[in-house]
C-alpha cells in the first residue's frame, strides 16, 4: 500500500466522520438545549427551595417565577430576555457594561429574588443560584454546581448538606454595609451570620464559591438598594 | 480448524456453533474483567448505582458491537500502518454518537456519567477486540465477538452496580429495597459502598467466586 493510498484513506475517513458527526449534532442540537433550559430552570427554582422534578420543571418555573429582568451595575433595566443571558461572556466584561440577570419568584405570597452567580473553582468553572428573601438581606436558599471539581472533596458543594448551610444567612450586616457569606476553612461559628463551614480537602474550591459569592452578589447592590428604598 | 474450511463451501449458520461461543465465551472464561482484567477504570466508576451502570453498559454494547462491525467491513482497506488510528477514529466518531444522543433523551444519567462515556474510547477492551479479532474475521462473527464481550463486561458492571447500591443506598434503581423496619432497628447504609475502593474489592470477589467455580482459570504457575 503505497503512501498515496494512506493519505486518501485517512483524509476520506476524516470527512465521513466529520460529516456524521456535524449531522448528528444538528439533528440532536434542540432536544439537548431543552434539557439544559430545564436544567436551568431545576437549577433557579432549587435556589428557593423548590424541588422541581424534570417533567414538572417548566410548568413551575412558569407558576413561581413571576418576572424576570435584566439590569446593570446602576440597577437600571436593561431590554432583553434574561434567561438567555450567559453569564460566562457577561463576566468578562467591564463591570459597568454587565447585562445582570434577575429572576423574581413568587411562593405563596411571599416574593424572592434569585441571581445567578459564576466563578471558579479549582479545576474548571463553578455556578450556582442565590434566592434572597424580599429583605434583599437574607439568603432563602442556594443551589451551587460544578464542571470538574474532584468527586468527594470540592464537588461536594452541589452536595444538598453544604447548600443547606445558606438559608439564614445574611449578605449585609446590621449597619447595611456589603458583606457577603464566606465560606471558612474549617468550621464557621455558628452565630455567624455571615459564614458557611468549608469543605475539608476542598479549600480552593470552598474559595472560590466564596469569590464567586462576593463578585456575583457585588454587582446587584445598586439594584438591591433600589428595590429597598422604592 | 475443519470449521473453517467447511464454512467456505458451505455456508455456515448465522448461530452456528462457533458463532455461539463467541457470544457465550467472554461471558463466563473468557470475560474481559475478570479473566483478562481489562476495562476496570470504569467499572470503579460509575458502578454506585444500577441507573448508571446500565446506561454505560448498553452503551458499551452499542459502541463495541458497530466498532466490531466497522472495522470488519473496513478490514481489507485499512492500510497497516495507519490502522490503530482508523480504529481510534472508529472508536471515538461511535462515543461521541452516544454521548450526543445520552444528552439529547436521558439528560440525567448523561449528567452522572459524565466524563466516564468518553472514556469508553480508552476502554482497553474495544480496541483489545479490534486489534485481536474484528481486523481478521468477517463481519458477523465481529459483531458477535464484539456484543459478546460487551456483555461479559457488561454483566459484571451491572453485578457490581447490584452490590453497592444495595448495600451502599439500600435502593435498586432508585427504589427502595431495604424496608424502612430493618433502619428502626439500627440497620445503616454501608456509606462505604458508595466509595470507589469499595467497586475493586467487590470486583475481586467477584473474580475470587468465579475462579473458585471454573478451576481451570487458576494459575498453576
Amino acid at each position: 500500500m503505497s503512501n498515496r493510498y494512506v493519505f486518501i484513506y485517512a483524509s476520506a475517513m476524516v470527512v465521513i466522520v466529520a460529516l456524521v458527526l456535524s449531522s448528528a449534532a444538528t439533528l440532536l442540537r434542540p432536544l439537548q438545549e431543552r434539557n439544559m433550559r430545564i436544567e436551568k430552570m431545576q437549577n433557579i427554582l432549587a435556589a428557593i427551595n423548590i424541588p422541581a422534578p424534570r417533567a414538572e420543571a417548566e410548568t413551575l418555573f412558569d407558576r413561581y417565577v413571576t418576572t424576570t429582568k435584566i439590569v446593570n451595575s446602576l440597577g437600571e433595566e436593561l431590554e432583553g430576555d434574561a434567561f438567555e443571558v450567559e453569564l460566562q461572556d457577561e463576566n468578562r466584561k467591564d463591570i459597568a457594561d454587565r447585562q445582570l440577570p434577575v429572576f423574581i419568584a413568587e411562593v405563596d405570597g411571599e416574593v424572592f429574588y434569585i441571581v445567578p452567580l459564576r466563578g471558579n473553582g479549582l479545576w474548571g468553572p463553578i455556578w450556582g443560584y442565590v434566592g434572597l428573601q424580599s429583605d434583599l438581606v437574607t439568603i432563602a436558599g442556594a443551589n451551587f454546581d460544578h464542571a470538574s471539581e474532584t468527586p468527594g472533596l470540592g464537588a461536594e458543594i452541589a452536595d444538598r448538606e453544604f447548600q443547606e448551610q445558606f438559608p439564614g444567612k445574611r449578605i449585609f450586616d446590621e449597619a447595611g454595609n456589603f458583606r457577603p457569606v464566606r465560606v471558612i476553612k474549617g468550621r464557621a461559628a455558628p452565630d455567624d451570620p455571615h459564614a458557611v463551614d468549608g469543605i475539608s480537602g476542598g479549600t480552593i474550591t470552598s474559595n472560590g464559591v466564596t469569590n464567586m459569592l462576593r463578585d456575583g452578589l457585588k454587582v446587584y447592590q445598586s439594584y438591591f438598594e433600589k428595590i429597598r428604598t422604592s | 480448524m475443519s470449521e473453517t474450511t467447511n464454512s467456505k463451501t458451505q455456508k455456515e449458520p448465522l448461530f452456528s456453533k462457533k458463532n455461539q461461543k463467541l457470544l457465550s465465551n467472554p461471558l463466563n472464561k473468557d470475560n474481559p474483567i475478570t479473566v483478562q482484567v481489562l476495562g476496570i477504570c470504569s467499572v470503579l466508576a460509575i458502578t454506585v448505582q444500577m441507573k448508571t451502570s446500565l446506561v454505560m453498559a448498553i452503551s458499551v454494547v452499542a459502541v463495541m458491537g458497530s466498532a466490531n462491525l466497522i472495522i470488519s467491513l473496513l478490514r481489507k482497506g485499512i492500510p497497516p500502518r495507519i490502522r490503530i488510528i482508523v480504529q481510534l477514529t472508529v472508536i471515538a466518531a461511535l462515543v461521541i454518537l452516544v454521548d450526543q444522543i445520552l444528552k439529547a433523551f436521558v439528560y440525567d444519567v448523561s449528567r452522572q456519567l459524565s466524563v466516564f462515556v468518553g472514556l469508553i474510547i480508552t476502554n482497553c477492551i474495544i480496541m483489545g477486540r479490534l486489534e485481536a479479532f474484528a481486523l481478521n474475521n468477517k463481519p458477523w462473527p465481529s459483531f458477535l465477538d464484539g456484543i459478546g464481550n460487551a456483555a461479559g463486561y457488561a454483566w459484571v458492571l451491572l453485578a457490581v452496580g447490584f452490590f453497592r447500591e444495595l448495600l451502599g443506598s439500600g435502593t435498586l434503581f432508585g427504589y427502595q429495597m431495604i424496608p424502612n423496619v430493618f433502619y428502626e432497628f439500627g440497620y445503616e447504609n454501608n456509606g462505604f459502598m458508595i466509595l470507589p475502593p469499595m467497586a475493586l474489592i467487590t470486583v475481586g470477589v467477584i473474580i475470587w467466586v468465579h475462579r473458585s467455580r471454573e478451576r481451570d482459570l487458576v494459575d498453576i504457575s
